[in-house]
């Protein structure tokens, strides 16, 4: 209960801090326009096929802008304090709910540039909706953790594509394989690849909390 | 590491891999032909290389349980005679399957792209990327306390995230790759009992011989150090 409350005291710390210090959230807004305006410019009404792998890859750049900055941001002196306040679990889970529903709102919002601009293929909305829920879900978890090792690392956020771009390999090809299916018509989606994702992202969460305690202890 | 007896038969093994792998008699499978003894070294290159890794991780979690640089030290190693292993793995396999898979009669093989597409191969390359990415994270940070401590931690993230994609998505995607089903040639069904007298051992004496050579590697980076230090 006390834990509880601790992780939802950090996550309002940092949703507050996301409101007040707007250029950061609006910066990630920009990008995700500007990226997809270039991508009309270059490719107008790609076939759905492209526009499937297009969408996923944009997913991927956006979650690396948007969770990069998250541990960075924090300043020693202020991990100090949180080191005095917080357990690392406590502290790593906030982050990690947090960066989700930032995600949440990026994916959701690109989806809806991507279907005004590029066109709209997706044959099963709904579920092609909560792909882009599950996807960035399962992308943010993943880049979170790394973004507290690269911040460790005192490195900027290439070093965190380079660790991140194999780990994320797997869960990418099987999104595209799922969003495949809610493009095509006659394709079923099927449930065990979906529960297949949920529990990798599950094994993140557990990884994150057994292991953080490791990172931020200088 | 001055015991004598395994490095003997690391030896022996490897000898007995080559000789009898090459000379005694193997099934005749329509597609494979005699290119199927290639089987004592292809596979056993991955199987070297999963070994070396896990041993790789056991070290990492070791150094975080106990902040022993030694331990750090020999997961460095590990890792990178796992990935030389990695590597002679592809090449085992581009010979193979230059021989098998390559038809001339199918314009699907014309290029490298269809065939770079087979999902084991995104799962090997997708687990040598993890280790190289591990050691451009090492080599990145200057402390040495805080490089073990924070590439144990990817290391061990990294193994927990691969086991998915070298295990199970090669299962759910299609592949011309054997072993669909199953662990290859680890089925009673998939290899024959003939092979499996020279497998089992071949499988053996390659792991040894990792494990030899790491060993080495250990000893003059131990050595190194001691010179820095003193």
């Amino acid at each position: 209960m006390q834990s509880l409350r601790r992780i939802y005291t950090l996550f309002r710390k940092d949703l507050l801090l996301e409101v007040r210090q707007q250029y950061s959230f609006y910066g990630i807004l920009l990008y995700i326009g500007a990226t997809i305006f270039v991508l009309y410019m270059a490719v107008e009404e790609p076939e759905s096929k492209v526009w499937n792998g297009l969408f996923w890859v944009i997913q991927l750049f956006i979650c690396i802008n948007a969770v990069a900055k998250s541990f960075l941001q924090e300043s020693r002196g202020r991990m100090l304090y949180f080191y005095s306040v917080a357990s690392p679990g406590d502290f790593v889970l906030a982050k990690l709910l947090f960066n989700s529903l930032l995600m949440l709102v990026m994916g959701l919002l690109s989806l809806v540039l991507f279907t005004l601009f590029l066109g709209n293929p997706i044959e099963k909305t709904a579920a092609f909706i909560g792909l882009v829920v599950l996807g960035g879900w399962s992308l943010s978890l993943v880049f979170t953790f790394l973004a507290a090792i690269a911040a460790k690392a005192q490195q900027n956020a290439a070093i965190m594509a380079v660790l991140g771009f194999p780990i994320i390999i797997p869960q990418l090809l099987l999104l595209m394989r799922l969003s495949k299916a809610a493009i095509a018509p006659l394709l079923t989606i099927p449930t065990d690849t979906i529960l297949l994702l949920v529990a990798l992202d599950v094994l993140v969460i557990m990884l994150s909390v057994i292991l953080f305690p490791f990172l931020w202890k200088d | 590491m001055r015991k004598i007896w395994w490095k003997i038969a690391c030896v022996c093994l490897l000898v007995y891999t080559f000789i009898a792998g090459i000379l005694l008699d193997v099934p005749h499978v329509p597609a494979l032909q005699e290119t199927i003894r290639n089987l004592y070294f292809h596979v056993c290159m991955w199987f070297a290389m999963m070994i070396l890794f896990s041993v790789s991780l056991y070290n990492a979690i070791m150094y975080l349980r106990h902040f022993d640089l030694k331990y750090d030290v020999n997961a460095r190693q590990y890792a990178a005679v796992g990935i030389v292993f990695g590597m002679l793995g592809y090449g085992t396999g581009a010979i193979w399957m230059s021989y098998t898979w390559a038809d001339p009669n199918n314009p699907a093989f014309q290029s490298f792209s269809a065939i770079a597409r087979e999902p084991k191969l995104i799962g090997a390359a997708i687990g040598l990327l993890v280790y190289f990415a591990y050691m451009v994270l090492r080599d990145s940070i200057n402390d040495m306390d805080k490089r073990a401590r924070i590439s144990s931690v990817y290391n061990i993230f990294a193994y927990a995230m691969l086991f998915p994609s070298i295990w199970i998505i090669p299962r759910i995607l299609p592949s011309l790759h054997p072993g669909q089903e199953g662990n290859p040639a680890l089925n009673t069904s998939d290899i024959d009992g003939r092979m499996r007298l020279i497998f089992y051992p071949a499988v053996i004496g390659w792991t040894l011989l990792g494990v030899w050579i790491t060993t080495l590697k250990i000893r003059l980076k131990l050595l190194n150090d001691k010179k820095i230090l003193s």
